[in-house]
């Protein structure tokens, strides 16, 4: 790892001046990410601003079906929050899901979703459940934030505070993970609003999670799996590595999401 | 340069610290901890699992200044009196090591489920949460019976 400087700020307005006056700064919250990063020297950052100190930021937060989750909340915390789980159970299985139990003590909701890592599990989430991503100057549609592989809407210092939605009728989430690193090789979370289903996609695409709008309308006009039967993903957008081809993740992200409907609660 | 204070098994320690330390290196170069492992460079083998404020989390994983002001506990800190802790006797009592490289880690991850699960862990429960750790060794099997049997005997 190379040099840095370390400092904690005590507030969203103490960190965002931190930033300012550092020269190439980055932000750390479970370090979950960051930190592997510099380990291998993929990033090297002059100063890291720790922003686990501040208070009102984390937290989740659940009444009737509006749900606030602060961006400090670790993947653990998300995991076991019983007011989640039954207002949205799926993005409490996903949270479980997330690498292994000393990542999900450390590792959190804002440092997931500001990092965009396109195998990533909550960027599906955020788009399937029309959430709001909430920072220190503005509200951001899902939609509007994700915007390619490892790329956001966030400038610099603009810090993620926290997302909010509300909990749609029925969710689901089903990844298929990578049997050695566990990261989602395609996720799929859907999720049945009043007004209209949303499909979210992560783990497969070149351009990172993305919503997928055909197997969206085809269950509008049909809630079941079987909807998704004529449906091809197009190969082409599709990640190929040495793990999976884009044909298989394009068949995966077609069998993810048809188990996803038959699973949702 | 940064100065940080960290319980570590109890005792009250300080020092002046480069901010890139990792919180294993503190631990094993400035403490002479060495019990803790370090076993990979992609924070996924578990073998330095150690206990900050409570929880078994990647010592490799964390700078020693987010650990300021923490308590952590390593492997050398659970005996009490000279007694091994019963996390570590079930290890030895059923074979749950071979090369003991991992063992610092799989005993920390088995700690911590019974404070996340209680004593009554069963096979499944054990399997999952030990998608953290990696062994090379004992391909599992005794580590889980460690685990379970551990688990019991912090019952009483
Ligand atoms: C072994 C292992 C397995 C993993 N498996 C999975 C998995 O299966 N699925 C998965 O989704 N993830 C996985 N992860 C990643 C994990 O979920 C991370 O916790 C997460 O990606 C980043 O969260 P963090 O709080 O640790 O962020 P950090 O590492 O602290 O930061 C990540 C990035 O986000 C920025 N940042 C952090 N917080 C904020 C904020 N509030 N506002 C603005 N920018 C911010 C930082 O500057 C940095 O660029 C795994 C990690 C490990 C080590
Ligand atoms: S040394 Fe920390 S996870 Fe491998
Ligand atoms: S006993 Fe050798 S690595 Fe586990």
């Amino acid at each position: 790892m190379y040099e840095t400087i370390y400092a904690r700020a005590d507030s969203v307005s103490d960190a965002a001046s931190k930033m300012g006056s550092a020269g190439d700064g980055k932000y750390i919250s479970g370090g979950m990410t960051l930190l592997p990063t510099m380990k291998q020297r993929l990033a090297a950052p002059d100063a890291l601003i720790d922003l686990t100190s501040i208070g009102d930021m984390g937290g989740v937060d659940s009444s009737g079906r509006s749900v606030k989750i602060g961006a400090l909340a670790t993947h653990n915390e998300v995991n076991s929050s019983s007011a989640l789980r039954s207002a949205c159970p799926a993005l409490a299985d996903l949270a479980g899901w997330i690498g292994d139990p000393a990542v999900r003590y450390r590792g959190t909701i804002g440092g997931s979703i500001a990092n965009n890592d396109p195998a990533a599990d909550y960027p599906s989430a955020m788009l399937a459940l029309g959430a709001t991503i909430h920072t220190n100057s503005r509200e951001i549609s899902a939609d509007d934030f994700f915007t390619g592989m490892f790329e956001t809407a966030l400038s610099d210092e603009e810090i993620v505070t926290g997302i909010s939605f509300n909990a749609p009728e029925k969710c689901s989430y089903e990844k298929f993970r990578n049997p050695a690193s566990r990261y989602a090789m395609a996720g799929v979370f859907v999720a049945k609003h009043a007004d209209g289903v949303r499909v979210g996609v992560t783990g497969a695409s070149q351009g990172g999670a993305y919503r997928w709008t055909e197997a969206e309308d085809a269950l509008n006009a049909n809630w079941s799996p079987d909807a998704l039967d004529g449906l091809a993903v197009d190969e082409g957008d599709m990640l190929s590595d040495i793990h999976a081809t884009a044909a298989y993740r394009a068949n995966l992200v077609k069998v993810m999401a048809k188990r996803a409907v038959a699973g949702a609660k | 340069m940064s100065k940080v204070n960290i319980t570590v098994n109890g005792k009250a320690t300080s020092a002046t610290v480069e901010d890139r330390l990792l919180l294993v290196d503190y631990l094993r170069e400035g403490r002479n901890l060495t019990g803790t492992h370090v076993g990979c460079d992609t924070s996924q083998c578990g073998a330095c699992l150690v206990m900050v404020d409570g929880k078994a989390v990647k010592a490799c994983t964390m700078l020693a200044v987010q650990a300021d002001g923490t308590e952590v506990q390593t492997i050398e800190g659970i005996a009490t009196d000279g007694n091994l802790h019963p996390m570590q006797e079930a290890f030895r009592e059923n074979h749950g090591l071979q090369c003991g490289f991992c063992t610092p880690g799989m005993i920390m991850t088995g700690i911590d489920m019974v404070n996340r699960h209680g004593t009554d862990l069963d096979e499944k429960t054990i399997r999952e949460d030990l998608e953290g750790n990696i062994c090379r060794c004992t391909g599992y099997h005794n580590i889980v019976k460690s685990i379970a049997a551990g688990a019991k005997a912090m019952a009483n």
